[in-house]
């Protein structure tokens, strides 16, 4: 489960971080929390959370005077001109394990978060002490940015301070600078970490509702708003679990005959039925085995040397 | 290998340009492929060769092949001989991993040749050419490595079988067997000749004129000797895009000296942009291509956008004069992804004869290339980073020809 703010503030205590700390009414916006905590305890943040067409996530925790330029930062990254956008609630709330209104550099000590770029704002290195929502919109903390970097280290990250506000060219001899924090691996949200409940019942939420239903004659939960997010969870354990496997191909078939079922001639719908699953369904039986053969692979790595 | 932005050169615009660098038809028209297959001096890929293919591999030879994509060859005949008499071959081809966003004509190449390897039960090696992306896109080596890794997933997501391939990256691979094949090929290009093939000069540094042989020497089995020990003679097929030619003319030249078989070439068109056949596909212009991390609402725009129309200007001019199908995009890219070819041949007949409009003919693409493209990524999605490490790991492939 997602870390709590209480238990946040014991483990900046634990480390000996020096922070204050503010607690007032929920607040929503930067606006709101200056009413409650005044600039002269620190400077503000504001703190956003991106997403890039291949599913990997960012926070950017700036300044709130720092221009954040989303065009510009993708670029940066190597993304094109418009590589990046909001990320959805439902990655908020899988990935950093906190509420709209209170994404904050700490949200990165969740497992749930190891993928994440954390992009942190130079400015605040000039500043005495900035200040965080520590995993909770009702309370903010400020410390210093040794504090904030000495707790990241604690989790094994490496604190990254970017000019944010930077423009530099990128093209064919100028590589984008921040290519580099560009996160390794995506996410597919849901994470597959459930996977003991979804054999039971897995609930598969379709793809959008334009592509041709040929995998989801499953019952289904209505497809949620996750718009650009891939999510047919059943599909990465339809090439790992031998049940799975089976259930797909037998979903495929029933649909495609279901469709078809006003051809008469029961020869030329065993024809069709072949025609057109073949492919797909050898392109599935390729990944059920090249999946096998890793998990192979990864067990002979790791083999331990017969005892004597 | 391939490229994806061109370098700006000095081209005479009276003649068309192809080269691993540079590809521009002559005064912004069109590619003349009659008119590069003489320059070349390979061969056209005739209707009894793709029979023959079909005899042989006893199915239907691929819609690249029955669509003219993979439109020219050289020696593929000889390989079908040998095949014919129970000589196998193994198959090479490559990526030069500039970016990673990957659009539909990146993945021609990986398509054609995974039904290749379906259809005649042979291994395959992918050379991912990290160096050459470091050099000539002035990429740093770990973000060229990064990216080798990435389009690597792309790649296995095609649907190529671990236990018949082997991937491997330069800055990975490169030394032993497969380098002292690299240093006799190196011996025998002069300098002046690598400058008439490749355009090299003066000013362009030594990193580039010592590229080509590591381009060269995937052809040659002996170059991976934990998958082909002891099977010198087996001859390689490699299916590539037309541009990539010069290396494997300077190969096939190599190859007799060092006593080795040529390879042989299966060679295809280029795949136009969406903005039409004189428009580049660019990385750095996302509505020239579609990408395979596109969604089905990008699709459905990019081609209602910016699609290039044959079709008339009014509906009454349409169904009066009919599409030009020689420069609609959606048709083209129909061709080479429609599978049915009666479908095809009904909406080229109907659009060309004005009864079918282009959105039509869009919303159908629209379908097939979201079709496409969700399956490539639910497999994508499947590919961790421990199955790109088995596909690169240097291991040998027992049954590889089974």
């Amino acid at each position: 489960m997602g870390f709590s703010k209480d238990q946040l503030l014991n483990r900046l205590q634990e480390l000996e971080i020096d922070y204050t700390k503010y607690e007032h009414p929920p607040v929503l916006t930067v606006e709101a929390q200056a009413k409650y905590v005044s600039s002269s305890e620190g400077a503000l943040s504001k703190n956003l959370f991106f997403k890039d067409k291949k599913h990997r996530y960012y926070i950017v925790s700036a300044m709130v005077d720092t221009k954040v330029d989303m065009k510009v930062l993708s670029q940066r990254l190597g993304l094109g001109k418009g590589g990046i956008r909001m990320a959805p609630e439902e990655a908020l709330t899988q990935l950093l394990q906190v509420s709209l209104e209170c994404v904050t550099p700490f949200a990165v000590v969740n497992e749930s978060a190891r993928d994440v770029s954390l992009l942190l704002d130079q400015n605040f290195k000039n500043q005495k002490r900035c200040i965080f929502h520590p995993l909770s919109n009702e309370v903010s903390v400020s410390l210093n940015t040794s504090g904030l970097d000495k707790f990241l280290k604690s989790i094994e990250r490496d604190p990254v301070y970017v000019d944010l506000e930077a423009n530099p060219a990128v093209g064919k001899d100028q590589p984008p600078d921040l290519a580099v924090y560009v996160p390794s691996n995506s996410v597919v949200i849901p994470e597959i970490s459930n996977e003991t409940s979804t054999k039971q019942t897995p609930p598969p939420k379709s793809v959008s509702a334009e592509v041709k239903p040929v995998a989801s004659a499953k019952p289904s939960k209505p497809a949620t708003k996750g718009k650009s997010v891939v999510v047919e969870k059943s599909t990465p354990l339809a090439f790992k679990n031998p049940e799975k496997f089976v259930e797909e191909i037998m979903d495929k078939t029933s649909a495609l005959l279901l469709s078809e079922a006003k051809v008469e001639n029961v020869e030329a719908l065993a024809e069709t039925l072949r025609k057109r699953l073949t492919s797909e369904l050898t392109h599935l039986a390729i990944m059920y085995k090249n999946t096998a053969y890793t998990e192979g692979f990864h067990a002979g790595k790791h083999s331990q040397p017969k005892r004597l | 290998m391939e490229v994806d932005k061109k370098d700006e050169r000095e081209s005479d615009s009276s003649e068309q340009v192809v080269n691993p660098w540079e590809v521009s038809a002559k005064d912004g028209g069109k590619i003349d492929y009659d008119k590069l297959i003489d320059k070349f001096g390979c061969q056209r890929l005739d209707e009894s060769l793709i029979d023959r293919v079909q005899r042989l591999t006893s199915r239907q030879p691929h819609v690249f092949l029955r669509r003219g994509v993979f439109f020219a060859h050289r020696d593929f005949n000889e390989i079908l001989d040998a095949y014919e008499k129970g000589d196998k071959f193994y198959l090479y081809t490559g990526r030069g991993p500039s970016s990673e966003a990957l659009h539909l004509g990146h993945l021609i190449p990986f398509m054609f040749t995974k039904y290749l390897q379906e259809a005649f039960k042979v291994p395959l090696v992918i050379q991912l050419t990290d160096d050459e992306k470091c050099m000539w896109k002035n990429l740093s080596v770990e973000e060229s490595q990064r990216l080798a890794r990435e389009n690597a997933k792309d790649i296995i997501a095609c649907g190529f079988d671990v236990t018949k391939t082997f991937i491997f990256s330069d800055f990975d691979y490169v030394g032993g067997a497969f380098y002292k094949n690299m240093v006799k090929v190196s011996k025998c290009v002069t300098l002046n000749k690598a400058m008439g093939i490749f355009g090299f000069s003066g000013e362009d540094h030594i990193g580039k004129l010592s590229f080509p042989p590591v381009q060269a020497v995937p052809s040659f089995p002996s170059s991976f000797p934990h998958l082909f020990p002891g099977k010198d003679n087996l001859r390689c097929l490699i299916p590539c895009a037309i541009d990539q030619d010069p290396y494997f003319r300077m190969t096939r030249d190599v190859a007799p000296r060092l006593g080795y078989s040529k390879p042989a070439l299966i060679e295809s068109s280029f795949f136009p942009a969406l903005q039409g056949e004189n428009g580049k596909m660019s990385a750095s212009d996302p509505n020239s291509a579609i990408y395979v991390t596109d969604t089905a609402k990008d699709i459905k725009n990019k081609i209602n956008r910016y699609a290039f129309s044959g079709g008339q200007d009014s509906v009454e001019k349409h169904r009066e004069l009919g599409a030009n199908l020689e420069v609609d995009i959606p048709v083209k890219y129909l061709s080479f992804f429609l599978e049915d070819d009666s479908e095809l041949e009904h909406i080229k007949k109907e659009y060309g004869e004005g009864r079918m409009l282009t959105g039509e003919v869009k919303k159908r693409l629209t379908e097939v290339l979201t079709e496409m493209v969700e399956r490539h990524r639910r497999s994508r999605a499947a590919v961790t980073d421990e199955m790109v490490d088995a596909f690169m790991a240097v291991r040998p492939l027992p049954s590889m020809f089974e």
